[in-house]
């Protein structure tokens, strides 16, 4: 890229210390991005606004929250009922935990539909899975914290899971506490970790998930490579620069999801017992364990796999399976075509199947484990990992068709 | 400072040598490195008042009325002592087919315990009321017959979190989701009433 640095002046002088004009020539308004995204393309930039939004709001919480056995429930209720706005901060982090998964689930349809985890953009896939299970540590340590009492049993669930690992099990669960129960000692672990360690390796993830996709750009929902077509200035024809193209865009965006966030903060901020779970709003309890115990409603899909296996380690296994299957993506799909547009009918019921298989699970695992519940989560993990199963083949079948020359674009 | 690079006098490099000392130096730093995390990652294990208070614990039996249940802490885990009466013993052998480790070959107890009624004596039944599965409490289900648990119910435990179901020896049924038995913890009695949770009879004065 062309530097536009004038010569003279404070701004020249600026700029040969610190070379702001040339980072904002080659990554804003000399990045050139396909013209063609549409509202799936909403959701990167909204989640990173979300992780500032998770960062700030915790700063301020932080100043409120003590730590401890003995404190942390009180200090949540002090936040809530006794500090100017302090409601408002706390449901704010709570609600925006529940609008971060939302968002990231929205973002990785989006690459499933475009193909966008295809070569050559499998780091960028990688890293945003690494960002996906660094959030999910993050979202479970940070509903552990307040030590209600669905976040002490979520804690004895989740931590007993990895109890289940042969030979190492139970030191390593007796480690993960720092005591022969969950006290003291796992709550301020868990605090060091959610406020600096895992915000920090966050960053540091979705710092490296812009870079890898700087340099191989972004996808689109034709799969097409914009690159390949280059016109004679050597920019590519159907390429348009992010600044002031979609900054502008995304900031439409910013307003909508602003304006979904505050309704949901101000009007139904537990939204009936999805975000903020009604068990959580009584103290830890370790002689009563709540009448059903279910995890927040991002981790349902995966609890429910866990729950539909009548043996423990079988379970906790294809539950991490069920997680993990998401990394081999770029190497399962084998279909020619990135995106679901030119695929045949078998890959759009695969994966359409799919979604609904997530959405169905996501259901299930909020539900108690008897009945018709456990056959229907039996049922529903097998459908999930079918998909994963069938994907090499009926990609590889009938995703080759032919792809336009030039990304499909209607001007309005 | 000389400029090395124009200095055509100096001898051939010893490939051999530079190789040697840089894996030397890299070994050396990562072990050095490994052991620099031991005391980080030893600093996660139970601190010493933990440890400490996780001594054994004394429980006075004679409260607990035969047929009744009374639950103790040791190690922040709840401890059940259930007084079993002859008919829930007679029961035991009943549905020996429907368990998964009737005999507790897989499950976690003190030898003295792995028997029958997975006791030291019978009638006193001690466990740790953590589900195998994933360390719910289960809850007392002790009427047998009780259908709402499952057709011709012994009597026993059910954990409200997964379903697992276990008999009044702890031992687990098939169809749950838990794989073992309820843990035993060490135990030991000093005269008729007095449980002592947290070491064996051989190991006492030990601990």
């Amino acid at each position: 890229m062309s530097t536009v640095i004038k010569s003279g002046g404070f701004r020249a002088w600026f700029n040969k210390r610190l070379p702001v004009d040339q980072f904002v020539a080659d990554q804003l308004t000399g990045y050139y991005a396909p013209k063609n995204f549409n509202i799936w393309y909403f959701f990167g930039s909204l989640a990173l606004l979300v992780f500032v939004m998770q960062i700030v709001t915790g700063i301020f919480i932080t100043m409120h929250f003590k730590p401890g056995e003995a404190n942390a429930f009180n200090s949540v209720e002090y936040l809530r009922r006794e500090v100017p706005y302090g409601w408002l901060l706390q449901y704010m982090h709570a609600v925006g935990a529940s609008f971060f998964f939302i968002v990231v689930y929205l973002h990785m349809a989006r690459a499933f539909l475009y193909g966008s985890y295809k070569a050559p953009r499998e780091l960028l896939w990688v890293i945003g899975m690494l960002v996906y299970l660094a959030l999910m540590a993050e979202a479970f340590m940070g509903y552990v914290l307040p030590y209600g009492n669905m976040s002490y049993w979520g804690a004895q669930v989740i931590i007993n899971l990895f109890g289940t690992i042969p030979g190492i099990g139970p030191d390593l669960v007796e480690w993960i506490r720092g005591d022969y129960g969950i006290g003291d000692a796992t709550l301020t672990r868990f605090f060091s970790l959610h406020v600096i360690a895992l915000p920090f390796i966050l960053a540091l993830l979705i710092g490296l998930h812009l870079v890898a996709l700087r340099q191989v750009g972004s996808n689109n929902p034709d799969g097409i490579e914009i690159k390949e077509k280059l016109g004679p200035d050597g920019k590519p024809l159907d390429g348009i620069p992010f600044h002031p193209y979609y900054t502008l865009k995304d900031i439409v965006g910013v307003g909508l999801f602003l304006t979904l966030f505050a309704i949901v903060v101000f009007f139904i901020p537990t939204f009936g017992g999805l975000f903020m779970e009604a068990p959580n709003f009584e103290p830890a309890n370790p002689v009563s364990t709540p009448e059903h115990i279910a995890p927040v409603w991002y981790f349902t899909p995966y609890y429910a796999i866990l729950r539909a296996v009548p043996d423990q380690k079988i379970g906790a296994l294809l539950m991490a399976l069920s997680v993990a299957a998401f990394l081999f993506m770029p190497w399962l799909d084998r279909a020619q075509n990135k995106s679901i547009r030119y695929r045949g009918i078998a890959s759009k019921l695969l994966l359409g199947t799919f979604f609904v298989t997530f959405c169905v699970l996501m259901w299930l695992g909020l539900k108690p484990a008897d009945g018709i519940y456990v056959l229907l989560a039996r049922i529903f993990t097998g459908l999930y990992f079918a998909f994963f199963i069938l994907l090499p083949f009926v990609s590889k079948a009938d995703g080759n068709g032919p792809v336009p020359d030039r990304v499909t674009y209607n001007a309005h | 400072m000389s400029d090395h690079a124009a200095d055509d006098t100096v001898p051939e490099v010893d490939e051999s040598r530079r190789k040697f000392l840089i894996a030397a130096t890299a070994g050396t730093g990562a072990v050095g490195a490994v052991l620099t995390a031991v005391p980080f990652v030893a600093s996660w294990q139970p601190s010493e008042s933990a440890r400490a208070a996780g001594l054994p614990t004394e429980i006075d039996l004679s409260k607990i009325e035969p047929g009744q249940m009374a639950t103790f802490f040791w190690r922040k885990q709840q401890i059940y002592v259930v007084k079993r009466t002859p008919e829930m013993l007679a029961s035991l052998p009943s549905h020996d087919a429907e368990l998964k480790d009737a005999k507790s070959e897989d499950s976690d107890q003190p030898a003295y315990a792995k028997n029958d009624s997975r006791a030291i004596k019978p009638e006193v039944l001690v466990l740790i009321g953590t589900c195998t599965h994933l360390g719910c409490l289960p809850k007392t289900r002790f009427t047998p017959g009780d259908a709402s648990v499952m057709a011709n119910w012994p009597g026993g435990f059910f954990c409200p979190c997964h379903g697992s179901k276990f008999d009044l020896a702890g031992r687990v049924f098939q169809g749950s989701p838990a794989s073992v038995n309820l843990r035993i913890p060490p135990y030991s009695f000093e005269g008729d009433n007095k449980l002592i949770i947290g070491v064996d009879a051989e190991h006492k004065g030990v601990a």
